[in-house]
């Protein structure tokens, strides 16, 4: 059989830790090839190393059954490998052709002939379907469309063979189904495409082969039309995984958060929620779904004090909690798991036990007389540590050396500590494998059967459909529907977060 | 192969080094014997008991603006203005030291205290348009510098003095002179002050260390949007920060006006010590520890210096160049790190 692209029996040390450990991948032409694995099982290092960024230890690489040897990135560009990576590399203020064209610009007479560029780029969207504008800055298009402006970036260089890094983290569901269409297009043509993800759904939607990572170890390749998620994902873990979060029925007591009217504007001063009404009763998870950037972000600042509202009311167990300070809001009972964690849920250099004392450190016993008791903190964090198995080789490492979903188990265990009346969970599973996603499905509905009220907002319609008891849709800044969770399905919903009203009233 | 903390010892000895080496090449092109240069500036800065005791004396406000700086720095604030704060600091302690009688050490202590509150204020101007209004602290700061230079020649002309270029010199009720230590050193102009350049440094790392506060401030520094998420208040910290940190700088000048010279001068230009105070940090990696380190070495190499010309011939221009290079090292320290780096990885 002809392959595009071998890699044979990788093996890439670090100090310390065997990064890739005898790994083969194998992708042939035209062909979409998952690779799957956990944060950290060596997908990265393992694309570094195609791309010339890592020198294996042990192992080959062959390019159209050539043998070659990858020195650095501008090697693997000449040899047809092309990378968009997660984060995308482009200057915002340039326009989407000075983007691609940048470090290798057609010039006429000295300066950059951009008009034939622009002509060769949309020449380029069209030919796959893109639907890209070259002329448009980066700053004024979408992510998606942004995305495709890193796909056609890689095209314009002539790469045969594209490697997607989690492509379809930044997107809405829309925008992965035309990313889908795209990528098929893509294979049409001839191209062959390696998909870096942990996400299932999407490799048994468009993926032809998948090749599995775990721990640095090459598990195997399967062809994905003789498995299904449920073997992939135990493949991938090493344990049986289940998907659907077990969950009794929702015991709901009395209305604990309750946002009447809410009005709340964003730095520029643009109205994003707009007269919003939803309440949250206590012992019910309700999950806000809906399109990144309908004033989901606005609203949870809104509650917990990171912005000032407008207009409107918010109680929380009847005493008004609208327009306090953080600081006073988490007092009055509410925790919040926020959106961007590196962002705003941790003191990345600090270490991970002080960590678990952001909101706490200046009460008794943390604190007295202005003087912080560090061995009282460490211990407290000690206990947490374990209780919430925090994987840190100890309490005084710092935040950043730990991975993703620890991170975030941190971030749980300091808000879920605090016993709250009302847990506000952002995205809290982004970026997260299946491992640490079930862990933190399972404390959020933990945490409703001790009778708290969670707010799930998310933008993945899979979490929204698992843990809510009641989904409320938003909109363009308002709440247009709440819809039961076994009463609806991602189609209806998706149509909802577009705003298309269903026939039938839903309940307020 | 080393740890963070090794590194942040490592990279500013290795720095150091790597800048007296450039320095003695230096010394070699232009004809001169970097041995007896280097000799020079040992014996000018430890030779005899008053060269050490005028050592002692320019470390004590390398100490203190060092400690300024690195104080913002660690609330994340960069401090350009330590220089203006060091001269309302140093204009402050001299009018309550030559103005008022008062009881002894009650004296000196008030000069002392009214010196750092006119650091504060200078610093606190630019911490409030950086906390309420998002102005840069590095533009107000660095204009704060020139007000406060033009303000005390002015105050000092017009206000200390009937039109005289410096006033008298204040009370020995306010001085801290050590008269023992001086002819302990040949009659130096060493003073109590690095007294309170150590405490001070101690008071830094406690405050920054130990206290509830001090975990506010390094919080915000280190990440003001997760600070505010945890419900810090952001500006208040900015406005405190800058506040400790300009008392600092204005107890540096109090040192030279009760210590050094026992009264304030009409000056055309700045004192350097504030901006010297930005390399003393950056070379002490922002710790209190490694402040007093580094303006130890700076405080050497300054009065070290003095003696290299005399002694080996060698132009006061180079010496200047030599401290250049060294900061100039310092500064680069991450290419320092990335050989470490590469080689630890070579060897494996």
């Amino acid at each position: 059989m002809d392959y595009v692209i071998e890699m044979l029996n990788i093996r890439k040390e670090f100090p310390g830790i065997v990064a890739n450990d005898d790994i083969t991948l194998q992708v042939q032409k035209g062909e979409i090839h998952a690779l799957l694995g956990e944060n950290g099982a060596g997908k990265s290092t393992l694309m570094n190393v195609l791309f010339g960024l890592y020198k294996p230890e042990k192992g080959s690489i062959r390019i159209q059954g050539e043998e070659v040897n990858v020195e650095d990135p501008n090697v693997a560009n000449a040899l047809g490998i092309g990378m968009v990576h997660q984060h995308f590399m482009l200057v915002d203020t340039f326009t989407v052709t000075e983007n691609i064209v940048l470090g290798s610009e057609p010039n006429k007479a000295g300066t950059v002939d951009i008009k034939r560029a622009e002509k060769e780029v949309q020449a380029l969207s069209e030919r796959y379907g893109l639907n890209v504008d070259a002329t448009a800055k980066i700053r004024d298009i979408s992510v998606g469309m942004q995305q495709r402006a890193e796909i056609l970036k890689t095209l314009y260089r002539g790469a045969e063979i594209l490697i997607l890094d989690e492509p379809t983290a930044v997107l809405t569901p829309q925008e992965i189904k035309e990313l889908t269409q795209i990528m098929r297009d893509l294979v049409n043509e001839g191209k062959s495409i390696i998909l870096i993800t942990h996400k299932l759904k999407e490799i048994m939607q468009v993926c032809d082969k998948c090749t599995i990572i775990r721990k640095g170890k090459g598990i195997g390749t399967v062809d994905v039309k003789d498995t299904n998620a449920t073997e992939l994902a135990s493949l991938m873990v090493g344990r049986e995984v289940t998907f659907k979060t077990d969950k009794t029925k929702a015991t709901p007591g009395e209305n604990a958060l309750d946002i009447k009217n809410l009005k709340v504007k964003d730095s520029r001063g643009v109205e994003m929620v707009k007269d919003l009404n939803l309440h949250v009763r206590q012992g019910e998870i309700v999950g806000v779904a809906g399109v990144d950037g309908n004033g989901q972000t606005e609203l949870v600042e809104a509650l917990t004090g990171l912005k000032k509202s407008s207009a409107g009311e918010i109680t929380l167990n009847n005493r008004s909690i609208y327009n306090l300070e953080p600081r006073k809001v988490t007092e009055a009972g509410v925790a919040h798991i926020p959106q961007d964690r590196h962002k705003h849920g941790l003191l990345l250099d600090f270490p991970i036990g002080e960590n678990m004392v952001m909101q706490s450190y200046y009460l008794e016993p943390n604190s007295k007389r202005g003087i912080l008791n560090f061995k009282n903190i460490y211990k407290k964090a000690k206990s947490l540590i374990e209780e919430y198995d925090v994987r840190t080789p100890d309490e005084y490492t710092k935040a950043r050396s730990l991975s993703g979903g620890n991170q975030q188990k941190a971030i749980i265990a300091r808000e879920v500590d605090r016993s709250p009346d009302l847990l506000i969970a952002s995205q809290p599973t982004r970026g997260l494998d299946v491992g640490a996603i079930e862990f933190i499905h399972n404390k959020l509905i933990e945490e409703r059967d001790k009778g708290r009220a969670v707010l799930l907002v998310s933008f993945e319609l899979d979490e929204i459909l698992n843990v809510s008891d009641r989904i409320a849709v938003m909109f363009d800044g308002k709440i247009i529907e709440e819809v039961k969770p076994e009463e609806t399905d991602e189609q209806e919903l998706g149509l909802l977060m577009a705003g298309r009203k269903s026939e039938k009233q839903g309940e307020a | 192969m080393f740890s963070n903390r090794t590194f942040n010892i490592v990279v500013p000895i290795v720095s150091v080094l790597l800048g007296l080496l450039a320095g003695a090449v230096i010394m070699v092109s232009f004809g001169y014997n970097p041995v007896a240069g280097y000799a020079a500036m040992w014996n000018g800065a430890f030779g005899d008991a008053y060269f050490l005791g005028e050592t002692v004396r320019q470390v004590t406000p390398y100490i203190l603006s060092g400690l300024a700086v690195a104080f913002a720095m660690r609330a994340g604030l960069l401090n350009i203005g330590v220089e203006g704060q060091v001269i309302v600091g140093w204009l402050a302690a001299v009018w309550i030291g030559s103005s008022f009688g008062m009881p002894p050490v009650v004296h000196v202590l008030v000069a002392l205290l009214a010196a750092a509150v006119a650091g504060g204020i200078w610093g606190f101007v630019p911490g409030l348009l950086k906390a309420k209004l998002g102005v840069h602290e590095v533009i107000v700061t660095i204009m704060m510098n020139y007000i406060a230079l033009y303000l005390s020649n002015s105050v000092i002309r017009g206000v200390l003095t009937d039109g005289e270029d410096r006033t008298g010199n204040v009370a020995e009720t306010a001085s801290l002179a050590a008269p023992w230590l001086r002819e302990l050193t040949f009659y130096s102009r060493i003073h109590y002050g690095f007294i309170v350049a150590l405490v001070m440094a101690f008071t830094m790392w406690f405050l920054l260390n130990k206290t509830t506060r001090g975990f506010e401030l390094r919080a915000v520094g280190s990440n003001p949007f997760a600070s505010e998420y945890a419900g810090m208040k952001v500006g208040r910290n900015i406005i405190i920060a800058m506040v400790i940190s300009g008392g600092f700088a204005g107890l540096a000048g109090a040192m030279e006006g009760l210590g050094t010279f026992q009264y304030a001068s009409v000056s055309s230009g700045f004192t350097n010590i504030g901006f010297d105070g930005i390399a003393v940090a950056l070379l002490g990696a922002n710790t209190a520890i490694g402040v007093i380190l580094a303006a130890i070495l700076f405080g050497t190499l300054k009065i070290g210096a003095l003696n290299m010309p005399t002694e080996a011939g060698v132009p006061t221009e180079l010496v200047d160049i030599v401290i250049a290079l060294i900061i100039l090292f310092v500064a680069s320290g991450y290419i320092i790190r990335w050989v470490f780096l590469k080689f630890s990885k070579e060897g494996k």
